[in-house]
């Protein structure tokens, strides 16, 4: 056993652009994923994570650095000698063949025998619950059993590692959400590691063990999803996971854990949580998330408390969400969960142009460094 | 009372009866093949079944025997004949074309319009032409002579003008096209990512082409072969100029029945028994295949 499931040692990878320069795909990534784990490669499109999740499954070659898998450095190994396998995004389910064809194939060109290959393919399609759908072919099943099939054919070859990408990225949102809880169950199931390419970040939040953020070929934090989502290390995550609010200033003070910013438009600062790389005098990002922020009726007179003015509100059922004023056209967006079960409406709406103050808890706010 | 809407109106009828509109949608298509297949269609079918007067001429008067006559082992052999060099113009076509569809499908997007352009390219010649400027390659003072016996390869010409492998060469060559554009067809529609899953799963290339791009192009060898087979067996003019007239296919038969021996019924009913044959042929490889309609269309 090594230390690693897969490792990509610095790896960058270029492409000729057809008008003969060249783009980087994947700029110096550094990734070490443990065994058995989920993880999660997030980013928007074109961001390389579709790139280096082709690298891991040797479509394609770094132009420098390394890939390990499983303690042995691939080189140019072909796809049909790594211990991977992958869910294609299209599935690429063979359309001339049957479920049960699609399934074995991976097994008949290990040269399984025949008994074998029918007890295995049995179980994975049992494992995806498509018991009974081995004759069909894949044009008559739905696109949710055409991703079960993918995902059947890919691990009855019982990978060291599954390579997935954007599986689920063609089903409606309702199946989305069945087969995101079913995939992190069948993932602890057979422990097999995972890694998974999506741009959706509700689906890696929910999903992963683990999960690297990308953008512009470039890895900028890998956490697990709460320090993703609570500690963002740079305004590029805290805005792409989830929603936030940002203000910008200038750091005043550094003190322990936290950091003081002055924002030219408020008379007082701002203390918030201090983000790594920090230093006084330097240009910030101030991150707040709108679940974090509490808003009142009533004068509060406290550190980080603001006086706004109600610009909108709207009533989703379980949340009110707000959108404030701050002056100067910093508006702020703010949810309130609704703990209630009031029929009155004028407990979940506030008036147009309402006066109201909204704190920003320290320990919520987070200072980033400016990009 | 009488109103306006009561009167006849073609548009109203069209409006109120679909059945009535799906009729007049078809209707050009309709007679179209009614003027163009089918009616010659049957004037050649009835044409089969008439005599031949003494002075070449039509007598009208019911025969079956032109069909009795196509049973002669004189005939039969020509016919086997036909069926042999069709196969055989398939099959090589095949072989040569599917290599050659391949790598057109394979090559980066940009080529492909203008490699199929080339493959087209020839059409925009005479076919006589292009047969004429086979003849002087293979002649026996002709191109391919002159170089092998400067190279050194052999010492005496090769004989091969004028003989059945000048008549494949020539049939081969003018429906290689036929195939190609099938073949190309049905290999550009396969994702590359069947490919890759296919490697992805173990399958080294050989493997991943024989059960993956191999069983996938299947339609598009059907269609090719159709395409090739069918006019092959007609064919008379590579018989007659490649082959000196010395080798008689079901088409040079029809021609020389038609223009020549002026027995028109006698040609109509060797041109019914070859179509007959075809169709047969077709349906059955079809079928086999597994693919019905599909291909026909």
């Amino acid at each position: 056993m090594t230390d690693f499931a897969v490792e990509l040692q610095d790896v960058v990878k270029r492409f000729p652009t057809p008008e003969g320069g060249e783009v980087t795909a994947v700029d110096h990534v550094n990734l070490q994923i443990q065994h058995g784990e989920f993880f999660s490669l997030l980013g928007p499109s074109g961001c390389g994570k579709t790139t280096s999740l082709r690298m891991i499954a040797g479509f394609e070659w770094p132009t420098e650095g390394k890939i390990v898998i499983d303690g042995k450095e691939m080189g140019r190994t072909p796809p049909y000698l790594r211990p991977v396998n992958m869910v294609f995004q299209s599935y690429a389910l063979f359309q001339h063949m049957s479920v049960f064809q699609n399934v074995a194939f991976g097994l008949e060109m290990e040269k399984a025998h025949k008994a074998e290959i029918s007890r295995r393919v049995s179980e994975a399609l049992e494992m995806v619950k498509l018991t009974g759908m081995d004759r069909r072919k894949p044009k008559q099943l739905s696109g949710g059993q055409q991703q079960r099939v993918a995902l059947a054919r890919a691990l009855v070859k019982r990978p060291a590692v599954l390579l997935l990408d954007e599986p689920l990225g063609a089903l409606d949102l309702k199946l989305r959400k069945e087969m995101q809880l079913e995939l992190k169950a069948l993932q602890d199931q057979v422990g097999i590691t995972f890694v998974y390419v999506t741009h959706d970040q509700e689906e890696a939040l929910t999903m992963s063990d683990r999960i690297a953020v990308m953008s512009a070929g470039k890895v900028l934090q890998i956490g697990m999803p709460v320090e993703i989502y609570e500690r963002p290390n740079c305004r590029f995550v805290a805005d792409f996971i989830g929603e936030t609010n940002f203000l910008s200033g200038t750091v005043k003070a550094l003190k322990g854990e936290m950091a003081t910013v002055s924002v030219p438009q408020f008379k007082s600062e701002i203390v918030g949580m201090a983000g790594k790389g920090l230093s006084v005098g330097q240009q910030a990002a101030i991150s707040i998330r709108p679940e974090k922020i509490r808003i009142s009726e009533k004068e509060v007179k406290d550190r980080n408390c603001f006086t706004a003015r109600v610009v909108d509100t709207a009533y989703i059922g379980s949340d009110t969400r707000v959108i404030v004023d701050l002056g100067h056209d910093n508006r702020m967006n703010i949810w309130e969960q609704n703990t209630t079960s009031a029929t009155d409406p004028s407990v979940y709406y506030y008036q147009q142009n309402q006066r109201v103050w909204v704190t920003l808890i320290p320990e919520n706010t987070l200072v980033l460094p400016e990009d | 009372m009488e109103t306006p809407s009561r009167r006849f109106s073609l548009t109203r009828l069209l409006r109120e009866n679909s059945s009535l509109q799906g009729l007049a949608l078809v209707s050009p298509t309709a007679i179209y093949l009614l003027l163009f297949v089918v009616l010659p269609m049957v004037l050649i079918a009835g044409l089969s079944f008439l005599t031949r007067g003494s002075y070449g001429n039509i007598v009208y008067q019911v025969n079956y025997s032109n069909y009795a006559r196509l049973l002669d082992p004189l005939y039969l052999r020509i016919l086997v004949y036909s069926l042999g060099v069709g196969a055989a113009t398939t099959v090589l076509t095949i072989l040569i074309g599917y290599p050659l569809a391949y790598f057109i499908a394979r090559a980066p997007a940009r080529q492909r319009s203008l490699l199929l352009f080339l493959i087209l390219l020839p059409f925009w010649t005479n076919f006589i032409i292009r047969i004429y400027a086979w003849i002087m390659i293979l002649r026996t003072e002709g191109f391919l002579n002159t170089i092998l016996l400067n190279l050194g390869v052999i010492q005496v010409p090769l004989n091969i003008l004028y003989t059945p492998t000048a008549v494949l060469i020539g049939m081969v060559y003018e429906f290689l096209p036929f195939m190609v554009l099938p073949l190309y067809t049905s290999l550009e529609k396969i994702e590359n990512a069947q490919l890759e899953a296919a490697a992805d799963l173990g399958a080294r290339p050989f493997r991943a082409f024989l059960r993956i791009t191999l069983p996938l192009s299947v339609p598009g060898m059907i269609a090719g072969s159709i395409l090739v087979f069918i006019p092959a067996m007609g064919m008379f003019v590579v018989p007659d100029l490649m082959g000196g007239a010395k080798t008689m296919l079901v088409g040079n038969l029809i021609r020389n029945q038609f223009l020549t021996a002026r027995n028109w019924p006698f040609g109509a009913a060797a041109a019914m028994l070859l179509m007959i044959l075809t169709l047969v042929f077709t349906l059955y490889y079809t079928r086999k295949a597994g693919f019905g309609e599909e291909v026909l269309i």
